[in-house]
């Protein structure tokens, strides 16, 4: 034991490592050193990225040889695989960090288990960091392509922070195995031409292409995929740090859509605004409030809102498209021919106006000058959505047993989608109030038939009412 | 109509897809380039390759392949009654750009849905085809998620399995009369169907690969849902509940959750207040109590006030402790892995390092200090060789002390 101590009393060791993620050449000299049973404090490590400052290292000094018989050094499988990865980062301590803990594990094999331990916890944490760098390099690193002997090549410049570049290569070969691409790093550079990978020195920024026009279909999509209503600048920053942003070329984007956004979640909100606040409390009140309604452009046109019209009580609710001409110059609904036609019909049927309540899909009157006359316009869908209010308080108050909607825009505006009043008509369907919805064609349809076909359909029409009729009867006599 | 350019179709179709939460490329089989003749790579774990401002990972090109629909959904910016912009690109073109991207590193592969253009069926060819040339003509092996249409042809929903390693169709709103009032063009009976028979189609691939090793594979990283929050009146134990059961019933690999969001020409039946961001985490923190902390669906639902709303203040594993304080506090040198994993404040990692680390030696406060983020949170629910809180779990204002006081709540821009 005589040498041993001497060589304690005598200084430190340095080991020179052939490079800084040179796993193998660390691992031969620290089976050399617990063998030669050398304590951590007596080494300096050392690679050419870490330039120790250890003045009283014996620099040439001969590593010492481990006696013969001494045990081979017991490492548990767990300690293995951590150290690949701490070799990797760049903190110059992690040699001494992997020797001492590696030495600790002579005496006291299951320490890895241990994750409390101080040593442990070090070695955890900076495996942790180099895995979140080489997952960062194969996300962020972004390639260019440029034209190479008149072949394409794939280029990126990428800045780790870790000696990583030779750990990740295999990443990029499996995934890009047909591709001929380099990635340039300040550390090194690789190179594959599609069959075999190639190391080389460091590069600089300006060895890398300056751009590539695909990546102004990128930005774009950047800045689309982004959703300025649910803006998250920390959830960003966390999985993407600044540092990064640099190479990475959509990420010139981000000042601008982050600055934008709230202006552009505004403008969204505004326009879909229909905050009615409460409704009102009776059917008057309902018919002050449309006068004033200007949620959408109907309501903004000049025209008289025209509210509905009936015993507040009525078993009966029908329900038109929109106020026409006379009835917009009139105030009242269901007063122009189409209204006519239909009082005909209803009285026909056996339907007095003491027991229905008629109103309107839509309050206000949809038209296009034409000369002197105003043409009607279909009310859009969006437009009958945003008016649903006013009719949907319509029926809280009168409450009726049977709603007969006239109509598509009608049928839409109580059943809130598109139905075909062809297919659906005659066939009752229960509202959420429990009422009954019929659905039948608007009398203006009827209108605008001729001869034969008219007649066609006015029977139907007749036929719908009288069904809706006997109903009424039915659900009527049930009270 | 004018021609749009391929950037100007890129920036409409990219904007409707926004709306589909899901980005994931992970958990599929491993495969690489190498051998082929093509590019691309899956190695389990997913990438993200860049982060948009919105917190969201972009890991896919997520796209449609049409913005044209014949769909009337309220809560959806491509419904037919939007005054959008529209845009359709060709299957082709989504190749060429799905390729293009990949091969710069922009992403891991694509993530393809579509508005329904003619018919179901007509719109899940065009879907497939773009995975098939992918595949086929390209020998593109990177990762593929295609949005399936549930009323398609049950033989192209098979079909989308063979190319695709995710398939997902949308429950869209957690509760059946939900989706009949918001989206009255679906129906859930055919939506369950659907995820009913990939389900079926996916457990039989399994099985097949079990016994012959060139069984084609289906769909290898199963499939998943997404549920809108906030727009119908359900509660979050509602949607707790609801996608315990799609969890069950389909084995999902996910349920997504999507706080419903102000949309550009909303319709006019949707809510006006959209619901806090905050909500769809504290979703997303249930449904991990679920999955990975060993929580039954009901146990989660007991977190959530009478109302049925998780509280948003705290997390629920949190809320869940502090109302059953009798629970705790729990040794962390004798109790089983299970209560463990109850512990606020505690992840599954802590719970493994601290499960390894006793069998070691007794393990004190500081040690699991060293193991988990912050032990004040940890403290009054844990019992080590050197610490026993003291009547801790029976103050009242144990929550008070745990949670910083609120700050300041900003006042709501749009309120």
């Amino acid at each position: 034991m005589k040498p041993f101590r001497d060589m304690r009393l005598s200084g430190a060791f340095r080991i020179e490592l052939a490079a800084p993620d040179d796993f193998e050449g660390w691992r031969d000299a620290a089976r050399r050193m617990v063998r030669a049973d050398v304590p951590p404090d007596r080494i300096t490590w050392e690679s050419p990225a870490d330039q120790g400052a250890d003045l009283f290292a014996h620099g040439g000094r001969r590593l010492p040889s481990p006696p013969a018989d001494a045990p081979q050094p017991r490492v548990s499988r767990d300690f293995l695989q951590l150290a690949q990865s701490v070799i990797l980062h760049s903190d110059s301590k992690r040699f001494s960090l992997l020797y001492r803990v590696l030495w600790r594990l002579q005496s006291c094999p299951r320490l890895m288990e241990d994750k409390a331990d101080a040593d442990v916890r070090s070695m955890e944490d900076l495996a942790r960091q180099v895995r979140r760098d080489i997952h960062k390099m194969r996300a962020f690193v972004r390639f260019r392509s440029m034209e190479d002997e008149g072949m394409e090549r794939y280029v990126a410049w990428f800045e780790p922070e870790h000696h990583i570049l030779r750990a990740n290569a295999g990443f990029f070969v499996r995934r890009f195995t047909t591709m001929q691409w380099s990635i340039l790093t300040p550390r090194g550079t690789l190179h594959w031409d599609g069959t075999a990978l190639q190391e080389g020195p460091p590069a600089t920024r300006a060895d890398a292409p300056s751009g590539d026009p695909v990546e102004v279909l990128w930005r774009k999509y950047y800045a689309s995929i982004f959703n300025p209503a649910r803006l998250k600048v920390g959830a960003m920053l966390k999985e993407m740090p600044r540092k990064y942003w640099k190479n990475m070329p959509e990420a010139a984007l981000i000042p601008e859509l982050i600055a934008g956004a709230q202006a552009r979640e505004a403008q969204m909100v505004k326009a879909g605004e229909h905050d009615f606040g409460d409704r009102p409390q009776s059917l008057g009140a309902i018919g002050e409030a449309i006068l004033a309604c200007r949620r959408c452009e109907i309501g903004c046109n000049g025209t008289r809102a025209v509210m509905g019209e009936g015993p507040s009580s009525a078993p009966l609710m029908i329900v038109g498209e929109q106020p026409g001409d006379s009835e917009e110059e009139q105030g009242r609904p269901f007063v122009g021919p189409a209204g006519r036609l239909l009082h005909s019909h209803l009285e026909e049927a056996g339907i007095s106006d003491e027991r229905t309540y008629v109103t309107n899909a839509v309050k206000h009157f949809k038209f296009v000058p034409r000369g002197k006359r105003r043409l009607h316009q279909n009310p859009t869908a969006k437009e009958i959505d945003v008016c649903r209010w006013w009719l949907d308080g319509e029926r809280v108050m009168v409450k009726p047993h049977l709603v007969l909607a006239l109509g598509a825009s009608a049928a839409r505006s109580l059943l809130g989608k598109t139905v075909s009043v062809q297919k659906v008509r005659g066939e009752p369907q229960m509202l959420d109030d429990g009422s009954e919805l019929w659905i039948t064609t608007h009398p203006s349809y009827l209108l605008r038939l001729q001869d034969n076909g008219r007649a066609e359909e006015e029977i139907k029409f007749a036929n719908d009412l009288r069904k809706v009729a006997a109903r009424l009867a039915e659900l009527s006599g049930a009270d | 109509m004018s021609q749009l350019t391929v950037l100007e179709r890129l920036e409409i179709l990219a904007d409707a897809a926004k709306y589909d939460a899901s980005c994931a490329s992970s958990g599929t089989t491993k495969r690489n380039s190498k051998g082929g003749k093509g590019i691309g790579s899956t190695e389990g774990m997913g990438i993200c390759h860049a982060y948009a401002p919105d917190g969201r990972c972009i890991s896919l090109l997520k796209i449609l392949l049409t913005n044209h629909c014949v769909f009337d959904c309220h809560y959806c910016v491509n419904r037919k009654s939007s005054n959008t912009r529209r845009a359709r690109f060709t299957p082709q073109e989504v190749v060429d750009l799905t390729l293009s991207f990949y091969r710069r590193n922009y992403i891991e592969g694509l993530f393809l849905s579509s508005g329904i253009v003619k018919s179901s069926s007509h719109t899940m060819e065009q879907l497939i085809e773009v995975a098939r040339i992918l595949r086929e003509e390209h020998d593109f092996r990177g990762y593929i998620h295609l949005k399936t249409i549930p009323e398609a042809d049950p033989e192209l929903v098979a079909q989308a399995g063979l190319y695709a390693d995710r398939v997902s169709i949308n429950v869209e709103l957690p509760t059946v009369a939900g989706l009949t009032r918001l989206a009255p063009d679906k129906s859930a009976p055919q939506i369950e169907g659907a995820m009913g028979s990939l389900k079926e189609a996916i457990v039989e691939a399994k099985d097949a690969r079990k016994r012959f090793r060139h069984a084609p594979k289906f769909a290898p990283a199963g499939q998943s849902t997404q549920m809108i929050v906030g727009a119908d009146a359900a509660t979050d134990a509602d949607i707790v509940g609801r996608a315990s059961t799609l969890y069950d019933r389909f084995r999902l690999r996910r349920v997504y959750y999507s706080a419903f969001s102000p949309i550009p020409d909303a319709s006019a039946v949707l809510p006006l207040k959209r619901p806090p961001l905050m909500r769809e985490h504290r979703l997303y923190q249930s449904d991990w109590l679920m999955r990975f902390y060993g929580f039954a669906p009901h146990e989660v639902q007991q977190a959530a006030g009478s109302d049925g709303m998780l509280p948003l203040d705290v997390d629920p594993k949190l809320a869940w402790a502090l109302r059953f304080r009798g629970d705790f506090p729990v040794d962390v040198n004798r109790a089983p892995r299970e209560k463990l994993l109850r512990v606020p404040g505690l992840g599954v990692k802590a719970v493994n390092a601290l499960v390894a680390a006793r069998r070691q030696r007794r393990l004190r406060l500081a040690d699991v200090g060293k193991l988990t983020v912050s032990i004040a949170k940890v403290r009054p629910f844990i019992v080590t060789e050197d610490w026993r809180p003291i009547m801790l779990t029976d103050r009242v204002d144990l929550q008070t002390l745990l949670v910083p006081a609120a700050k300041p709540a900003q006042m709501e821009l749009f309120a």
